[in-house]
């Protein structure tokens, strides 16, 4: 469809007051950032005008925090250039800068708790208008244009969240810088703070202050924003006009609408119950607030359940529980009719449970073992790679090796750490693993996160592949249109519990959006069944978000 | 994981830098590093030193891999000090009482040395699964009252006998020691040499070739990749301080079979710190940890020489901290070099292009 470059201008062309002519105050273009491993930023490209505040929205993990590290000077880019106000710049430092007029206000402050606000702000900044009357007289005339109310000589400890965040912009802004970077400044504030927060921003834009603000709460990006950039996987996907779009517009966006080639589909489901959960209730540590409550919850021989909901709903807890990870505090698990409530996890996984963990760096592997060691990991009671109480090192050398050539995991060898290899052949080595030695269930947690294309189009196709040998597959993910294209059921998770069921047939990234964020009942989602196939959701979907530009 | 280089740089780069320092030294303190470094090489050849050297790191050996099980899951085992003097002094209470035929009786003093060990460590452990507390806390405490039990043990209302102004166990019948391999007036080497190296073996192959090892060394590196590969933590952590209970209170034994046959109050003591040392320096791997201790040994023995040609002995002492500080550093250098080494490596496999970022189709959402 169109390409992942926003056309500079359409997004703005309606609506938005100010020239479009004008030197943009930062522009960044092709930016490309690679971490050992995966890519956090590729080809990003974005213009924020002058005075105006620039909304950049995406997931957690979507790189926002990396682009505006490199934009703040605190990580250099490997490829893309920098422009601000016109000139090309490249940062070593924060110093740079903020000597380019670029400052950053970080998410969680950085205040010396001891010191006066005055003197919080001239630290580190006392070359500027040295630390007397001068520099008093600058900071009250930056204070009130930050509207920050409060005595100077206080002690910054004893003021509150809301005034410390004012603080940190003052000292940004005592700093000359014009384009501030917000980084979540809403996260540490309750909602009346937040009106007073924007209404701060109003002001300072109209004294011709640029902000940036990273968000991914819709709702506020709307209702400060002037334009809206959004990110998804390291790129940048286009450029959207607040006043427009929609918030499930823009969370489609973030979240994709790409369906994996979903025509391929033929139903492999059979009527063989392989796991069953019934019950299943998991309470926080020292409260009764419930992570899980009452979970019920089917996967037959043949089927992919997805679990759709928004991240933090008990996804992990799900999984952690039928994992035996965590110990549940009601309820039944059973695999193939076994009862495996009792049993710990390795129990768990010599009854057939294969286990694709949603942090493979955290869960799935020992980073500096070889290839072949990471290979034994959850199977070191099996065979090949184990022979009781003695390790088959031979045997496990061997399957390395078999799961390298099936699974396409580029690596120069089996002698390699596992730390050297790149997310995506990284997860290939754990997918090719969890599918070995003949599971009955796979627990598949964002299988794709974090990894490329070509890596994510061949563990889709091998998850296929083992369900329509009869694999049962539970699959959380937190893109739609990996779920909506792989499973053959859809449960919704929300607060702890499953509030509901759609049919992946029929659903659109937006009925599951809704229903994600516990406000509507998809119900069964076969309402919209003949409204349209996935097919033509998603350019349904593309067709309303390109609307909301306009 | 890593090459030859990778093992081997490290500690020589540690030792390199350690001999510079204390040569700067000397030179400030106006004496001669050549002098300094020919008298203590020279110690070596004169009288029992070289055996002397040998038996030490016999003991340092045996206390270096109870302190490498720890390790290897991230377990501080501190108490081993505590574990080894204790076990060291039931195990000659039991050894001086009973008398079996076939060296059976050397069997059941080890026996009663490792579980005393295993026994001591496993308050701590058991704090540590079931309370959550620290095993460096609680192991250092238990420290501490193994003096009070053991003075106990000795005193004369118990198990020891008075013997001039020292108090000690009874001596070992003749069949419960362990007999030597004399060099005649260069020393006897002691026959728990032997059963420190099987022990060395038996570390290795427990580590690399049991599924215990693996699992233990998964929990080092990765409680979490652990955990969620279906290995027991609190399992792991109890039986792994257990082992090297064991382990450190057979760390007693060389000088208590071999030599002296009865614990008194001049039992060596220190060598449960010097173990943690030497551990590091051989990087959990039985033959480093072999070659560590001879090292550590050696420094010990040459303070004598040091003062014979009138060098601060001193100077030891500041050799041996920079070693161990620096062997940290270096194997922190070389580990990092070694990973971005193998991933440029990694990385040059690929084919251009297939580490790209999937290029996004908007899907419309533009």
């Amino acid at each position: 469809m169109t390409s992942p470059v926003p056309e500079e201008g359409t997004g703005r062309d309606a609506g938005v007051p100010s020239d479009t002519a004008a030197v943009p105050a930062v522009r960044l273009s092709g930016i490309t950032k690679r971490f050992p491993g995966v890519v956090a930023n590729a080809d990003v490209h974005l213009s924020v005008r002058a005075g105006e505040v620039h909304a950049l929205c995406g997931e957690n993990g979507a790189g926002k925090s990396t682009l505006m590290k490199i934009l703040y000077g605190m990580q250099q880019p490997d490829e893309g250039t920098i422009e601000v106000e016109g000139r090309a710049v490249v940062f070593r430092s924060p110093a740079d800068a903020i000597d380019a007029g670029v400052g950053m206000v970080h998410q969680h402050f950085m205040l010396a708790d001891n010191l006066t606000v005055l003197e919080n702000v001239l630290l580190g900044a006392e070359k500027l208008h040295g630390i007397g009357r001068r520099a008093r007289a600058k900071v009250a005339e930056l204070a009130r244009r930050a509207g920050l109310t409060v005595d100077l000589s206080l002690l910054v400890e004893e003021l509150g969240v809301a005034d410390r965040q004012r603080v940190e912009i003052l000292k940004v802004l005592y700093r000359g810088a014009r384009i501030v970077i917000l980084d979540e400044p809403t996260a540490v504030l309750v909602p009346q703070e937040v009106d007073e927060l924007f209404a701060t921003l109003r002001e300072m834009r109209a004294d011709g202050y640029t902000f940036l603000f990273i968000s991914h709460k819709l709702d506020e990006v709307r209702a400060i924003a002037d334009s809206v950039t959004v990110i998804r996987r390291g790129t940048t996907v286009g450029t959207a006009d607040p006043r427009t779009v929609t918030s499930r517009q823009l969370a489609e966006m973030m979240v994709g609408s790409e369906l994996p080639s979903p025509e391929t589909r033929v139903s492999s489901v059979t009527d063989v119950e392989v796991l069953r959960v019934e019950g299943l209730t998991l309470r926080s540590e020292g409260s009764e607030r419930p992570l899980l409550d009452s979970i019920d919850l089917t996967v037959r021989a043949g089927e992919i359940v997805g679990i759709a909901g928004v991240e933090g709903n008990g996804q992990v807890e799900l999984v952690e529980a039928v994992m035996g990870m965590r110990r549940a505090h009601a309820g039944t698990v059973r695999l193939s009719g076994v009862d495996l409530t009792t049993k710990g996890t390795m129990a768990r996984r010599e009854a057939g449970i294969g286990y694709v963990p949603e942090d493979r760096t955290r869960h799935g592997l020992l980073l500096d073992e070889p290839l072949w060691s990471n290979r034994i990991l959850g199977f070191q009671s099996r065979r090949p790679v184990s022979s009781g109480a003695w390790l088959s090192i031979e045997g496990a050398r061997s399957d390395t090796a078999r799961i390298v050539e099936q699974f396409d995991v580029r690596t120069p060898g089996i002698d390699v750490a596992a730390g050297a290899l790149s997310g995506g052949n990284q997860q290939k080595l754990i997918v090719g693993r969890e599918l070995s030695g003949d599971p009955v269930l796979l627990i598949a947690s964002h299988p794709t996160r974090g990894v490329d294309v070509g890596a994510q189009a061949g563990i889709w196709e091998h998850i296929k592949t083992a369900r329509a040998q009869g694999l049962a597959v539970l699959l959380v993910s937190a893109d739609l249109d990996e779920l909506i294209g792989l499973s053959d059921t859809i449960r919704v998770i929300y607060g702890g519990r499953l509030v509901a069921d759609a049919d992946p047939r029929s659903v659109t990234p937006e009925e599951l959006g809704a229903a994600m964020t516990g406000a509507a009942d998809v119900g069964s989602g076969r309402g919209a069944a003949d409204q349209s196939t996935p097919g033509t959701d998603d350019g349904e979907a593309g067709q309303s978000t390109r609307g909301g530009d306009r | 994981m890593g090459s030859i280089r990778a093992k081997l740089l490290p500690p020589a780069l540690a030792i390199a830098f350690a001999v510079l320092l204390c040569a700067v030294t000397l030179l400030f303190s106006g004496s001669s590093p050549l002098e300094a470094l020919g008298a203590m090489v020279g110690s070596l050849g004169r009288g029992t030193t070289a055996v002397d050297v040998v038996n030490t790191a016999t003991s340092y050996y045996i206390v270096a891999l109870a302190a490498a099980l720890g390790f290897q899951m991230n377990l501080l085992n501190i108490g081993i000090e505590g574990q080894y003097r204790l076990a060291a002094c039931v195990a000659a209470i039991v050894g001086g009482a009973v008398t079996l035929p076939f060296g059976l009786g050397v069997v059941v003093t080890m026996l009663a040395a490792a579980a005393t060990g295993a026994a001591w460590v496993g308050i701590a452990a058991l704090l540590k699964v079931y309370r959550g507390v620290s095993e460096v806390i609680s192991t250092i405490m238990l420290n501490a009252l193994s003096f009070g039990v053991i003075a106990y043990l000795i005193s004369s209302d118990m198990f020891g006998e008075l013997r001039g102004n020292n108090i000690g166990t009874p001596y070992l019948p003749e069949s419960n020691r362990v007999p030597g391999f004399s060099f005649g007036s260069s020393g006897t080497v002691f026959g728990m040499v032997l059963v420190a190296a099987a022990l060395g073996v038996g570390y290795w192959v427990l580590m690399n070739r049991t599924r215990f090892g693996f699992e233990l060394r998964a929990s080092g590196k990765s409680p979490t990749a652990a955990a969620a590969g279906g290995v027991n933590a609190k399992k792991m952590i109890l039986v792994t301080l257990l082992i090297s209970g064991a382990v450190a209170g057979l760390a007693g034994l060389p000088e208590l079979l071999g030599r002296d046959h009865t614990f008194s109050l001049n039992f060596p003591a220190g060598y449960g710190f010097t173990g943690l040392a030497v551990a590091l320096l051989g990087r959990n791997n039985p033959v480093g940890i072999a070659f560590g201790a001879l090292l550590w040994a050696f420094l010990d023995k040459s303070r004598l020489a040091l003062d014979n040609v009138g060098v601060p002995s001193e100077i030891v002492t500041i050799m041996q901290g920079s070693i161990v500080l620096s062997v940290v550093v270096a194997y922190e250098l070389v580990r990092r070099v070694e990973l971005r080494a193998e991933q440029r490596r990694v990385g040059g496999q690929n084919p251009p292009g297939s580490g790209e970022p999937r290029p996004v189709s908007a899907g419309g959402a533009v």
